[in-house]
């Protein structure tokens, strides 16, 4: 089939603003948007930018915004969108060329949750022991691929770049409800500020985006109860 | 701009995030250099587990890993590097969890294992439960949670920095010279220990379960630098690969009791390992597809592929343990495998050859184990050799973080008693001419289209079974496709993420890798391991129980050396399953 591509295009070097370029290409109805894009770029156009590695939704490299929703190219193919197609970079991260954006913010964001298990108590000589309950409790924030499509897809963040952004929160639920974890309270003081998560709105734009099926807007909400926990 | 780092590691993978953080912790300065953001590495795909003989669910030994890494290796591993991994990789996996690692858990709280293909208790006699796992994602957990200690521990990175050049002078590691992608700008890095971990080159095959970005770009640079590259010829097919598109099943899927079954049904494995069936080491299975498909027995319209069955599985195991590569086979080809059997065929997964090391990943240049002082390699970039002709499945990323760990505390100590060398703007020249080429050219070469044809070309002439005929044919296509690569011009002339420029950069290293693989292949007269020669069918202990060092002497020209097999515990043995 005849597909028509649109990609929002910008080149710092030329362009003062981003611009849509259209391109014809033939694609077959199970192929991934990331190969159309590869289609434009080593048949069309060489100059076209993006990023990707892996080619089936475990990078986390390719998020954009794929006919109005944030999607990875890898993972969506063009039979579920139809023969027009157009894709943009993901929205509140500063655009650098074609459809990459800065990604800096978004790991400052990921940063100052302290993403990493929080516990001095000298370990044991073998593993430390947890339930298969206590291990499923924080099992979906585990499945984040640090994409950003849900942080992107959220009107709080477009609005205040400064919002950590449920990636970042979803991150800190996958170690606040980790029995293994002991930083809860140094945790709550980047949480419980005026960037974290009572910014939240419930907008559930971030759970839709989620290529991974994270419940995000849950998680969020289980974050707000357990700082409001601590409090009483 | 200039920087300088005590020890600067390349690359951002389970390896090299291993050994920055255990660099770090000796207290040296430590950078990583990475052409991808840390958590886009291709160790974040690994799924299936990491092989350690904890003995969770049932008795194990570390003896016992040992000999299958020795027997699965075709009896080409060497024995020191088997014994240090089986012993170092249990502590290893002990210290994943205590920083945080969300391992699968049993009932009694202890890390979960499951069975994997060539792993046996009692030397062979039945698949042991072995490979720690979290679901069907391992990889993605064991690199973020490296990742995770790096932040904690404050590492410096250099994201999206490509390295174009390694400063090798008198014989020692002297830097680094990167592009940032971002501006287009060539960097220099000055370092007292320099450490390689920059991943396999699947790319070079049509159909793989790497990475785009699995280009061999090191392993290129130092081989165009004359130094050697070790059993470069050993390459893994996994058997399991997503038909068409090569995207990996893990074997885990086989090893919580999936079945191959050709077109009439038939589950062929039983013909081929009797003992272990589908779980023999993957050489074995994807050689024994091959068979069934070349005889008539593929399935589908092309008779061409076979099935991966799991529809007698309990569906809850299926939702729970492999609930990623469930959704590939959704996704991808619309197949539910709760309900139908997956197409699959086997797919480019693993260079067991690299850059050969010591046990302490220090870079090795000649037969006589000579280092080079400042020059370290770890994880799929490297040859220690551990996984000798033929990987075991959780061998991978357990070597990572093993040697990962070795690599880094000897790099560690060995930048405190040495200096920093002087380097200059004109080591940037070799780079930056490289780069002006490629831009400036008006060739009618086009990088995509080469880049296909060696894809294409890799895998009829070099692939799972090989001949000298067509080896010798593979030998002349390359040249000539090294020859067209000098007149390859690109659309993209800019400075910020020429991203065009990257694919033609990497396009150079996979053709030097490939040389290096062909003509590797074509030496070696005997079938070991995933080396399958068709004109020399037999194992050949007398003239090849050892390491090929393939040195460039020119394009098309290839030198070999050999090192002896380190042997010990394991007398080579006929290897049957
Ligand atoms: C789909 C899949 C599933 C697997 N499953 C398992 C499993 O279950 N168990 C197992 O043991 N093994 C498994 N393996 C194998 C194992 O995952 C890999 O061998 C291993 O992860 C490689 O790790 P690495 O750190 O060496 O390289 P990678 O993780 O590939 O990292 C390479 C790094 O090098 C950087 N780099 C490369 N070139 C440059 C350059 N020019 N300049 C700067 N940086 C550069 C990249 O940015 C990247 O950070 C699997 C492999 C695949 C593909
Ligand atoms: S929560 Fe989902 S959408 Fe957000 S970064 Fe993680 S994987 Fe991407
Ligand atoms: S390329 Fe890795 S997630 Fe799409």
């Amino acid at each position: 089939m005849q597909v028509t591509l649109k990609i929002l295009r910008f080149d710092p070097q030329k362009d003062q603003r981003p611009h849509w370029e259209t391109y014809q290409v033939e694609a077959e109805p199970w192929d991934r948007v990331l190969d159309l894009l590869h289609k434009v770029k080593w048949d069309q156009d060489g100059t076209l930018a993006f990023r990707r590695s892996c080619g089936h939704g475990i990078c986390g490299s390719d998020a954009m915004l794929i006919n109005g929703k944030n999607r990875l190219a890898c993972k969506t193919l063009v039979k579920d969108l139809g023969s027009v197609i157009t894709v943009e970079p993901i929205r509140g991260l500063p655009v650098e060329k074609d459809l990459i954006v800065d990604m800096e913010p978004f790991f400052a964001a990921y940063r100052a949750v302290k993403p990493y298990l929080i516990n001095d108590e000298p370990p044991p000589q073998r593993e430390r022991l947890q339930s298969p309950e206590e291990r499923e409790r924080f099992d979906q924030g585990t499945k984040c691929i640090l994409c950003a499509s849900c942080t992107t897809s959220c009107p709080v963040f477009w609005v205040n770049g400064t919002y950590i952004g449920p990636a970042a929160i979803v991150q800190a639920h996958r170690f606040l409800f980790d029995s293994r974890d002991r930083g809860k309270r140094e945790r709550f003081k980047a949480l419980g500020s005026g960037s974290g998560v009572w910014r939240c709105r419930t907008a559930y734009n971030c759970t839709e985006a989620c290529p991974r099926e994270i419940p995000v807007t849950q998680l969020i909400e289980e974050v707000k109860r357990a700082i409001l926990m601590d409090r009483f | 701009m200039a920087h300088r780092h005590e020890v600067i590691v390349v690359g951002a993978g389970g390896a090299g995030l291993a050994t920055a953080l255990y660099a770090a912790r000796e207290g040296a300065d430590v950078a990583v250099v990475s052409k991808l953001y840390p958590t886009r590495s291709h160790t974040g795909a690994a799924q299936g587990g990491i092989g350690a003989a904890l003995g969770n669910v049932e008795e194990d030994h570390w003896e016992w890993h040992m000999f299958d890494t020795v027997k699965g290796g075709d009896y080409l591993t060497d024995q020191d590097a088997a014994e240090v991994f089986a012993k170092e990789v249990i502590e290893a996996v002990i210290e994943l969890e205590h920083m945080g690692l969300p391992f699968d858990r049993l009932p009694n709280g202890k890390i979960a294992q499951r069975r994997f293909g060539g792993h046996t208790k009692d030397w062979g006699k039945a698949p042991v439960h072995r490979a720690a796992h979290a679901a069907d994602r391992t990889g993605h957990m064991i690199l973020q949670t490296l990742y995770q200690q790096c932040v904690k521990h404050n590492i410096t990175f250099y994201n999206e920095f490509h390295v174009t050049d390694v400063i090798l002078e008198d014989g020692v590691a002297k830097g680094l010279v990167a592009l940032e992608l971002a501006t287009g700008e060539l960097h220099l890095f000055q370092a007292k220990a320099i450490v390689i971990a920059s991943g396999g080159f699947g790319r070079i095959y049509k159909v793989t379960s790497n990475a785009y970005t699995l280009t061999g770009d090191l392993q290129a640079i130092l081989y165009r630098k004359g130094l050697p590259l070790e059993d470069m010829e050993f390459y893994q097919f996994h058997p399991t690969g997503l038909y068409p598109l090569g995207i990996l099943l893990t074997e885990g899927a086989r090893g919580e009791g999936g079945i191959l079954r050709n077109a009439l049904g038939e589950r062929f494995m039983e013909r081929y390992a009797p003992t272990i069936k589908d779980l023999a080491p993957r050489d074995l299975v994807s050689r024994a597809m091959y068979l069934e498909v070349r005889e008539g027995r593929g399935c589908g319209p092309k008779k061409d592929h076979v099935l991966l069955d799991l529809t007698h599985l309990p569906p809850e195991v299926i939702e729970k343990k492999l609930p990623d590569i469930t959704e590939f086979s959704r996704i991808y080809l619309g197949v539910d495998p709760l309900k139908e059997p997956v197409p699959v065929m086997p797919t480019a997964h693993y260079a067991m050859g690299g850059i050969p090391t010591t046990l302490w990943g220090q870079v090795i240049k000649g037969e006589k184990n000579t280092v080079v002082p400042g020059l370290y390699a770890a994880g799929e970039a490297a040859c220690v050799s551990l996984h000798g002709a033929n990987r075991l499945g959780t061998n991978s990323l357990g070597d990572l973080v093993v040697f990962g760990r070795r690599a880094g505390i000897h790099a560690a100590r060995f930048a405190k008693d040495a200096d920093y060398h002087e380097l200059t703007e004109a080591h940037l020249g070799e780079s930056r001419e490289r780069i002006e080429r490629i831009k400036n050219s008006t060739g009618k070469e086009k990088v995509a289209a080469l880049r296909a044809e060696l894809q294409q070309s890799m895998m009829d002439h070099a692939s799972v079974f090989r001949t000298g005929e067509l080896l010798k044919k593979q030998v002349e296509i390359l040249k000539e496709l090294m020859d067209r690569y000098k007149r390859i011009s690109i659309d993209d002339k800019g400075d910020a993420y020429n991203t065009e420029l990257v694919e033609a950069l990497e396009l150079g290293y996979l053709l030097e890798v490939s040389e290096a693989l062909v003509h590797s292949a074509l030496n070696r007269t005997e079938s070991r391991g995933a080396h399958a020669r068709e004109d020399y069918p037999e194992r050949d202990d007398q003239n090849w129980l050892k390491h090929t060092l393939a040195y460039k002497v020119e394009d098309g020209k290839v030198a070999f050396r050999y090192k002896p097999v380190v042997l010990g515990r394991f007398e080579p043995k006929a290897r049957t399953y």
